[in-house]
């Protein structure tokens, strides 16, 4: 069982398309068009965000997250709560880590902020790792969207966000614009993270993207998109 | 649309947000608000980098230029302000924002009012 030079190009061929067929479809279940038929019927006009779960090492991946979340949403149509006075109402409370907050039950979070809908959010990746050439800063999380009033999940998606991204792009816009922000906050040497955070956040909380979340009332654009894509 | 995506994503970078905004509002609609430095005075606040008094001072100084731009200032705004005054002893302010964010997002009724009835009662 010799393969023939042919056969084992074929081979290779065959390995790498099969390779492609597991990427695309990595990213296929998140390219499935959603269902927002439960979403399109709650019509959420407020958003309470819960301080996000950290999964990661970095202590201060919850707030870091926390104080970027509002533009995405408000520019999106929403109001969205004071994170800062929630974050506040909770310790207040004797609440002081984002478990014990995640598990305060549905009703009660209705009952004190009125809000239509809740948004808990789980960072999955938040850090730097250091090298010689080259230190990455990725962050990475997951949100999921909950009607306070019918306890329905609306919407859940994941998004994630890399400084090495500007690397790798060869140039481009994108590429130069967070080369210059991470160099920038290399040079004052504060947390490196934060503003992937603020990229991680915007790619995962604003509206019209696909499978993303929908507009919300305050925007021109509610209830303008086309049916689910 | 990936380049108008990625527009819209580099507004999100803290050091270019408002430049590419209105650099992306050619081609899309304009923001809705004007954030100034909302979010990094939040950052800030939870850091406890940033006092009650420097953060009020960035964020009336947005107010005004928010007022100049004849654009509305983001949810919570108001209401973070509040907090910051009742830090800093001043009820009067607190209550003034407090309001302030009631009557520009009536979503936020019941809890600004959750929150005046407890200062009200702690007094």
């Amino acid at each position: 069982m010799h393969p023939t030079t042919a056969g084992r190009l074929r081979l290779k061929a065959g390995l790498i398309a099969a390779f492609a067929a597991l990427l695309a479809t990595g990213c296929a279940t998140q390219q499935a068009s959603y269902d927002y038929s439960a979403f399109r019927q709650s019509r959420p006009a407020s958003i309470l965000v819960l301080p996000p779960l950290n999964s990661s090492m970095e202590v201060e991946a919850t707030y870091s997250m926390l104080s970027q979340v509002t533009l995405p949403l408000a520019e999106s149509g929403y109001y969205v709560f004071p994170v800062s006075l929630v974050d506040e109402t909770f310790q207040q409370n004797g609440l002081h880590n984002p478990g014990e907050m995640h598990g305060v039950p549905l009703a009660k979070l209705h009952e004190i902020f009125g809000a239509d809908a809740a948004l808990y959010i789980d960072i999955k990746q938040y850090g730097t790792s250091y090298a010689v050439l080259a230190s990455e800063s990725r962050v990475t999380a997951q949100a999921r969207l909950i009607d306070l009033r019918t306890e329905q999940t609306l919407w859940q998606g994941s998004a994630t966000a890399s400084s090495a991204e500007g690397r790798d792009s060869g140039g481009g816009l994108i590429g130069m614009l967070i080369t210059a922000v991470v160099n920038q906050i290399v040079e004052s040497s504060t947390n490196r993270s934060h503003p992937i955070a603020g990229i991680t956040s915007y790619r995962l909380l604003r509206a019209g993207t696909p499978n993303g979340i929908l507009y919300g009332p305050r925007s021109p654009r509610y209830e303008l998109e086309a049916t689910p894509r | 649309m990936k380049s108008f995506a990625l527009a819209r994503l580099a507004a999100a970078l803290p050091a270019a947000g408002l430049l590419l905004l209105a650099g992306c509002a050619t081609n899309s609609s304009q923001p809705l608000y004007y954030w100034g430095s909302y979010q990094s005075m939040l950052y800030g606040h939870f850091t406890k980098e940033q006092g009650p008094q420097e953060q009020i001072a960035a964020l009336e100084a947005g107010l005004e230029k928010a007022r100049a731009k004849s654009l509305p200032v983001p949810p919570g705004y108001h209401a973070h302000l509040g907090i910051l005054y009742a830090e800093s002893e001043q009820p009067d302010q607190m209550l003034r924002h407090f309001e302030a964010e009631k009557t520009l997002y009536p979503e936020s009724a019941a809890y600004m009012d959750f929150l005046m009835r407890k200062a009200i009662k702690s007094d």
